[in-house]
């Protein structure tokens, strides 16, 4: 047990998670549950993956459109929101710990701190959303750009759109899980809980991965 | 007539696929006939309530059987699908790499028709002549859609796509009137995309070709292009602008900006044109419009005809 | 009608009460509302579930495959016009890869069977599985609403720049129910693999599991890897056709053949999801037929996992002829030469089966025996195509279509067909009569190679594919492939007869009518809800088929 959650002992027990009728024994149900979680992170690594391989593909037919689309993004917020992801990651990965220690409030308190970072991240980037529609980088609605790179910036900048969208929609459900596992976890005893916790941080820290990549493809190309 | 078989050998290409084909089919018709004989003989011999001998302990006996045949059962196909991967790759090689002294004929294939053009300046629509015993190479791009040069008489087919060039060569060794097919689904007329190669004696070709004079040839009617979309304004004698010269070029080694080289062929006149911030020449600014939208399929091709008839000058072109 | 298998050697006659259903609970009783069917969790129900749907899609497609041979009869397109007939392919194409064959197998019987094979009261997560159902069907609505809107005439491949910026039909209502059910088929990877993994009985090991079941895993590790390449690229496909970002069409700047690359990622993997099932039930029914152990069990199990792999890295041979570099043909090719060889191995290793076995022909052995013969000749004409000087002729021809409706109509239909015969008792614990079952399995082996034989000879003349209407020399061919397609057609509608039949008249079966090995004959027909009385303990290796001496020779109910 870390010196640092020794003094937030749980002091009430719950009930101990049911077992579902498919299952032998709540060691089987763990285990299903945690493999099933890391083949779903798998198709998720395909699924952004097929992603990642157009863009390469689109950077390579448009080398200086890419660069010049590049340099119009948003680096301060985009620095920004990584800070806050990384250390959202860090949060999630303290309740991991501390639901397998049974530390309700400290498990629900670092579970509620990631799902606010979380929130700042949607924040910061619907401003920069805004930023960029106000910038008329928004693909079929209102894009304007140098012409001499229009046509790479615009694959640019649907990709942007395309990528950063479907991250925040995989954001979402990782907010709304934590949230729910926040208050699930307030309710009954964490250690219980702590593997679908566990399971939980996987997807997390999948979520932030993706953005680990997505940042330097999209903020940082040819940026001096 | 009913077609049942292969076409016509109309290529030099065509009896050797024809060869291969024979060959393959002779020997998996061969093995497929083993197994099904096998299938049957053990089928029958084997039959619930037949009198043939079983072995006591069918796990040990089948054991034993592994341990001799699988090894064999696996390298054996194994030689011999590398032996026909190898002779099918050389073929293809054959198929990819055209002589240096084929003509060229360029194709403009669009939605449902095919557009020929010879370098003489005919034109031609859903026909193609040409000459027995000559190398051939189409340069073809698409105006639209996807779609393919089939002549099976030929055993030959290669895909046209939009926004680039796709090369086919070959050399007819038999006279006549050959199918062309469009064998890559293209929208509502795709089957009625039909057409012919014809194939002439030399001496009838050239008849021909003098019977069907065209106004003027491709070189000259993209040196009219040139002036026309103002490219001499930039890479004619006169320009004020810094452009590279176009004289000489066709065919030779281009340095890029971003240090790699490019051989200046039809592709690269074509992008050139039309997304010239791709490939820009070392020592020069990225500073030439694209024309992309402006310029039709036909007029790339009379331009690369015309950049390709300075390939032996020195002088900027006027 | 005549009375049915009963049993192979013990002669255990079946029990013949048949009107009323005094028959032991089981899970087809457990429950008799729509809403206790709708909202099941048991993978048996679902498993039924989707055998009613894919069913019905698979006479939908086979009703526009119908139309297109009877249009192909006569050289003239004459009866139905060129934008019809281009619609009639891209439907027959896209129901019958996405909403029959590839569910097929792996939702019907691998729902069903996978956890009895290995003794588990069901899968890892059944809402999941029930989710994918749904999923499945959310798809076919938007599939069907294309359908009805007026039909997609892109083909099944949806090439770009065609299907982004000059298809005029509903392109994108067709992208979302494929982008839809391929979710379905993901989880239900995502599910199979869990299970496999996790809830296997005491004593069953890896090398205990029956070979569907490992055929089935392997299948789902492809299900789970290829899938969501493909919903990317459908996505990639909509943003372009909406948005018009230039990410395939050249005129936007992009590139078409990276669609290509993106398409046949998916696809070609794709083909083994829907060929693996197939051979896992082959093997089944083979090493039941024969009564002896599948020959070279290990070698069969590595041979399933190889193809799984190497699988993935042939997509290329689509594109020979595309433009892609003639390097990149070469790699491709010699991989493809290469997953050619477990595939052999396998169709060797089910011959050897037969020897020294008690073999009985009843409709399931036929089924699996035209599998092993039309999987043969389809898989050498595969060989001609990877051969890339050859494949230069013979692609986009009819030979093409003739490979791979070998593979998939003579391959995986009859696999399928076999698999439903093989354990409807078990599924229904109803008994059916197999000598309409082996006449339809003969009708259809005739049938499919009249309709499919002729096309590798037409497309070796020359006759391109998705051609409504063709130069007359072409004609005889056409003709014989469509009198064939006839005879097909009623092999199909024969099943749903006496199967129906069989339903509602047919004997009450045993728990072990066929005398088979495997968990799942160890419990009742049909079984109950939670699958097994208590949990099995497995000993014995798989496929404990002995030799008996004395075996009656059963040829059911022919007296």
């Amino acid at each position: 047990m870390t010196p640092a959650c020794a003094s937030l002992r749980a002091a009430d027990h719950g009930p101990a998670l049911r077992v579902a009728e498919q299952f032998e024994e709540a060691s089987q149900q763990r285990a299903a549950a945690t493999l099933g979680m890391w083949i779903f992170l798998a198709t998720e690594v395909m699924f952004f993956g097929a992603l990642f391989f157009a863009y390469s593909i689109a950077r390579y037919q448009f080398p200086a459109a890419f660069a010049a689309a590049s340099r119009h993004t948003n680096i301060v917020l985009g620095t920004t929101n990584t800070a806050v992801l990384l250390t959202s990651s860090l949060f999630m990965a303290l309740a991991v710990k501390c639901a397998e220690e049974d530390l309700r409030r400290a498990t629900v308190t670092l579970l509620a701190i990631t799902g606010l970072l979380g929130l700042a991240f949607m924040g910061i980037k619907l401003t920069e959303y805004a930023l960029d529609y106000r910038d008329h980088l928004v693909p079929a609605v209102n894009f304007a750009f140098d012409p001499a790179y229009a046509r790479g910036a615009l694959v640019f900048f649907g990709l942007y759109f395309l990528t950063t969208g479907l991250h925040l929609v995989h954001l979402s459900v990782g907010i709304a899980l934590v949230a729910l596992f926040a208050w699930r976890v307030a309710r009954r005893r964490p250690n219980a809980l702590a593997d679908q916790v566990d399971i939980v941080g996987l997807y997390w820290h999948f979520v932030d991965i993706v953005w680990i990549f997505l940042y330097p493809c999209l903020y940082l190309v040819s940026r001096t | 007539m009913i077609a049942i078989g292969l076409p016509p050998e109309a290529s030099t290409i065509a009896p050797r696929v024809d060869l291969l084909l024979y060959v393959v089919t002779a020997v998996t018709g061969l093995v497929a006939i083993a197994i099904f004989v096998t299938m049957i003989v053990f089928g029958i011999r084997y039959r619930a309530g037949s009198p043939a001998p079983r072995a006591d302990d069918i796990p040990a006996l089948q054991a034993r059987a592994r341990r001799r045949v699988e090894t064999a059962w696996t390298l054996i196909p194994l030689a011999l699908f590398i032996a026909s991967f190898a002779w099918a790759a050389r073929l293809y090689m054959v198929r990819g790499t055209p002589p240096a002294n084929a003509i060229e004929l360029f194709v403009v294939a669009k939605q449902w028709m095919w557009k020929l053009q010879h370098p003489g300046g005919q034109r031609e629509i859903d026909e193609m002549h040409i000459p027995r015993g000559q190398p051939i190479r189409l340069v073809m791009t698409s105006q639209d859609v996807i779609h393919s040069f089939f002549v099976p008489a030929f055993r030959l087919k290669q895909d046209i796509l939009p926004g680039r060039y796709t090369e086919m060569w070959f050399t007819a060794t038999k006279t006549g009137r050959f199918h062309l097919f469009c064998a890559e689904y293209c929208g509502t007329d795709h089957a009625r995309m039909g057409g012919d190669v014809v194939v002439m004696e030399p001496a009838e070709f050239a008849r021909w070709l003098a019977a069907h004079p065209a106004a003027e040839n491709m070189a000259s009617r993209g040196a009219d292009l040139f002036r026309h979309y103002g490219c001499s304004g930039c890479h004619g004698a006169n320009a004020s602008v810094h452009a590279p010269n176009l004289a000489g070029l066709f065919g030779k080694p281009v340095p890029l900006s971003n240090g790699t080289t490019v051989v200046a062929d039809e592709r690269y006149v074509r992008d050139s044109i039309l997304l010239p911030e791709r490939e820009v020449a070392a020592g020069y600014a990225p500073i030439m419009p694209s024309f992309a939208g402006q310029i039709s399929e036909d007029d790339i091709i009379d331009l690369i005809a015309y950049i390709k008839s300075l390939a032996d000058t020195r002088e900027h072109p006027k | 009608m005549s009375s049915v298998v009963d049993g192979i050697g013990a002669g255990i006659p079946g029990s013949r009460d048949t009107r009323r259903s005094d028959a032991p609970s089981s899970y087809l009783t457990d429950g008799m509302s729509i809403g206790s069917w709708l909202a099941t969790h048991d993978h048996k129900r679902i498993a039924i579930l989707y055998a009613i749907t894919i069913t019905a899609f698979f006479f939908i497609g086979g009703a526009a495959a119908t139309l297109i041979r009877l249009e192909l009869a006569t050289p003239a397109g004459d009866l139905v016009r060129a934008e019809t007939y281009n619609k009639l392919f891209t439907m027959h194409g896209v129901i019958m890869v996405w909403f029959f064959l590839i569910p097929s197998i792996p939702a019907t019987l691998g729902n069903f069977l996978v956890p009895l094979m290995i003794g588990a009261r069901d899968l890892a997560f059944p809402r999941l599985n029930l989710t994918s159902f749904y999923l499945y069907v959310g798809g076919a609505v938007f599939t069907l609403a294309a359908m009805i809107a007026g039909g997609v005439d892109t083909g099944w491949t949806f090439y770009a720049p065609f299907s982004t910026l000059f298809s005029n039909t509903h392109v994108l209502y067709v992208l979302a129910g494929v982008f839809v059910v391929g979710f379905s088929s993901i989880l239900t990877g995502l599910n199979i693999i869990v299970t496999v993994h996790k809830m296997r009985a005491p004593g069953m090991t890896w090398f205990r599991l029956p070979l569907f079941v490992w055929a089935q895993y392997a299948t789902s590790a492809i299900l789970v890897l290829a899938t969501p390449v493909l919903a990317m690229t459908l996505v990639l496909l909509t943003v372009e056709r909406v948005f018009g970002i230039g990410i395939f069409d050249p005129a936007l700047g992009g590139d078409p053949l990276l669609f290509q690359h993106l398409f046949w990622f998916y696809s070609h993997p794709a083909v083994y999801i829907m060929v693996l099932p197939a051979m896992g039930v082959v093997s089944e029914l083979v090493a039941n037929g024969a009564r002896n152990p599948v020959f070279g069990y290990k070698t069969m199990a590595f041979a399933i996992i190889a193809i799984a792999v190497i699988g993935f890295l042939v997509w290329g041979h689509h594109m020979f002829v595309s433009g892609q570099s003639m390097y990149a043909g070469i790699v491709f090719s010699f991989m493809s030469f290469l997953v050619a060889i477990p595939s052999a191995v396998k169709v060797f290793n089910w011959t050897a089966t037969l020897w020294h076995g008690r073999i009985v022909y009843t409709a399931p052995m036929l089924y699996a025996l035209g599998f092993v013969g039309l999987f043969t000749i389809g898989g050498m004409t595969g060989l001609f195509l990877a051969a890339l000087a050859l494949d230069v002729h013979l692609t986009d021809t009819y030979f093409v279509i003739a490979h791979f409706h070998y593979i998939m109509v003579g391959g995986t239909v009859s696999a399928y067909l076999g698999g439903v015969h093989f354990w409807w008792p078990k599924i229904t614990g109803r008994l059916y009569s197999d000598r309409w079952a082996r006449f339809a399995a003969v009708l259809l082996f005739v049938g499919f190679n009249f309709t499919f034989f002729p096309q590798y000879l037409l497309g070796i003349a020359g006759m391109p594919r998705r051609y409504h209407e063709y130069p007359p020399e072409f004609q005889t061919l056409n003709v014989l492939s469509s009198a064939g397609a006839l005879v097909l057609a009623l092999g199909y509608l024969l099943p749903l007869l006496y199967l129906g039949w069989s339903l509602f008249r047919g004997p009450r079966a045993p728990a072990n009518p066929w005398h088979a090995t495997g968990l799942e004959w160890q419990t009742t027909s049909p079984p109950p809800t939670h699958n097994f009385a208590s949990t099995p303990v497995v000993t014995a290796p798989p496929y404990a088929y002995v030799p008996m001496r004395d075996v009656v020779d059963a040829r059911e109910g022919t007296q």
